[in-house]
């Protein structure tokens, strides 16, 4: 696959199924959820209504939610593929899937607050595209929407209100303070990108980057593991619930990973994602055939 | 459960309460960010009809036109609320507004305004825009679409039997504050304070 309509029309099929499809992990975690919540409390209610509508979506191959997010692209390929082809590529058929409905016209020129009406902008979508030594290319898609980027937040450490020193301890204390600051208003149960280091560019877009991990993985740093197991019992912990209605499933994964830091600086970032975990991967090996890795 | 149907009165509005789940049918309009920027710019005599009585949802749908003419909404769940708490109460007082449908709650002003004007909160499921779209069963009209855009524009529509629970009421109870503080209380456990 050379042809830059040939790598739109593979993006344009990444975009309807990360628009109507949850991933398995994430229906999974969603059912976990669900059986610990009381029979008849608005927790158990909220979280029914999340699973019919994903069987909605997927079924209809619409968009499970109206805001369909800003497109995050990554794409790993091999020398041969230009990389400003594939950036056209993705912005082609955002246009496009905006045009069949796949996503909403979601993208606004700050400057006029005119809508431009067919899904792009500068920096919408978001592209990254990296060369690797391998022949087949792999596209990561994540939609990720506005109401909870809106709760996604970012600190400096040391953070003396919360007691956060420059620790696994301190980050802790502040994704925890970060959880009951964004209540139900991120479409909880949510799920927690989180990036220690970094500078507040490359931290919160590395927070954003853990969004693609499966729910049901493992971090291979033994440390980070146990933090992240534990912050997601303590999370629950919280009562907020789904929706914020109160109840015991608040988050449904947290995935920390780590970045170099300046001698100066100690940036937790964390990427608050909604339950609706709009994620999608195909690998396009050089023969051009597609797979669909979850 | 209660059923609600729209245009409904004040003694309706008071009967209900935080935590009750309420079917709502009839017809409501959409407003968001722009439409509520505008509706306390002066008084809209156009939209005035459609507010009085009624409620205000908070919703950016993605919207189907069809080969006749008419609109369909594709997938319509509730937008974060808080956007709209500087303009709510003057908007809900000024046109008669019953009562606010979207996402997270809303603060203290638009809470003293609920209870001024006997008005309601009602949360609806974030994210579940498919579920929604199909309790939405016509699209009467729709207010200013060229000049606010899809998402922004007001849309006179007709649902039936559409899901939300009353996370506000106009007696001045809100379960955003009562988790809020719950959270609070357990978060300060945890970090040993
Ligand atoms: S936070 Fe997520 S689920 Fe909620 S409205 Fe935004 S995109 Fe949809």
């Amino acid at each position: 696959m050379h042809q830059a309509e040939d790598w739109t029309k593979l993006l344009v099929e990444v975009i309807a199924a990360a628009t109507a499809r949850l991933p398995e992990d994430v229906t999974a975690a969603i059912r976990r959820g669900r059986s610990q919540e009381a029979a008849g409390s608005l927790a158990a209610m909220a979280l029914d209504a999340i699973l019919k509508n994903a069987d909605l979506a997927c079924s209809e191959r619409a968009p499970m939610c109206q805001d369909t997010g800003v497109p995050i692209f990554w794409i790993h390929h091999p020398a041969s593929l230009s990389t400003g082809m594939l950036v056209h590529a993705c912005a082609e058929a955002v246009r496009r899937a905006t045009a069949q409905k796949l996503l909403r016209e979601n993208a606004v020129d700050t400057l006029t607050g005119r809508n431009t009406g067919n899904g792009s902008a500068p920096g919408i979508p978001s592209v990254h595209c990296e060369e690797w030594d391998r022949q087949e290319t792999k596209v990561e898609l994540l939609l990720k929407g506005g109401g909870c980027e809106n709760v996604s937040t970012q600190y400096s450490l040391p953070d003396s209100k919360l007691g956060a020193d420059r620790n696994l301890e301190g980050a802790r204390r502040v994704i925890l303070d970060a959880v009951h600051q964004a209540q139900g208003k991120g479409c909880g149960p949510g799920i927690l990108g989180v990036c220690l280091g970094g500078d507040r560019g490359t931290g919160y877009h590395e927070a954003k980057r853990q969004l693609m991990r499966r729910l049901d993985d493992k971090n291979p740093v033994p440390e980070l593991d146990a933090l992240e197991r534990r912050l997601f019992d303590e999370a629950n912990q919280l009562g907020i619930g789904p929706m914020g209605f109160g109840g015991k499933t608040t988050v449904l994964g947290v995935k920390i990973g780590t970045l170099g830091r300046l001698p100066a600086s100690y940036f937790v970032s964390i990427a608050y994602l909604c339950w609706a975990a709009r994620r999608a991967t195909a690998v396009v090996s050089a023969k051009g055939d597609v797979t669909w890795p979850s | 459960m209660a059923k609600l149907n729209l245009p409904c009165d004040e003694a309706t509005i008071r009967a209900l309460r935080v935590g009750e789940e309420a079917l709502l049918s009839g017809r409501m309009i959409t407003g968001r960010d722009a439409a509520h920027h505008w509706l306390v710019g002066g008084f809209r005599e156009e939209v005035a009809p459609y507010l009085a009585g009624s409620v205000i949802y908070h919703c950016g749908p993605v919207v189907r036109k069809n080969p006749d003419g008419s609109y369909a909404f594709v997938a319509a769940g509730p937008t974060t609320s808080t956007r709209e708490e500087p303009y709510q109460a003057e908007v809900i007082g000024r046109y008669g507004v019953r009562g606010v449908i979207g996402k997270g709650g809303m603060l203290d002003k638009t809470r003293k305004g609920l209870v001024e004007h006997s008005a309601v909160y009602l949360h609806a499921v974030g994210g579940t825009a498919q579920s929604l779209a199909r309790a939405v069963v016509r699209v009467e009209r729709v207010f200013k679409l060229e000049e606010f855009g899809v998402p922004e524009a007001m849309w006179v529509i007709e649902v039936k039997d559409f899901p939300t629970v009353v996370t506000m009421d106009a007696h001045g109870a809100s379960l955003h504050e009562t988790i809020a503080r719950g959270s609070r209380a357990v978060l300060d456990k945890l970090l040993g304070q």
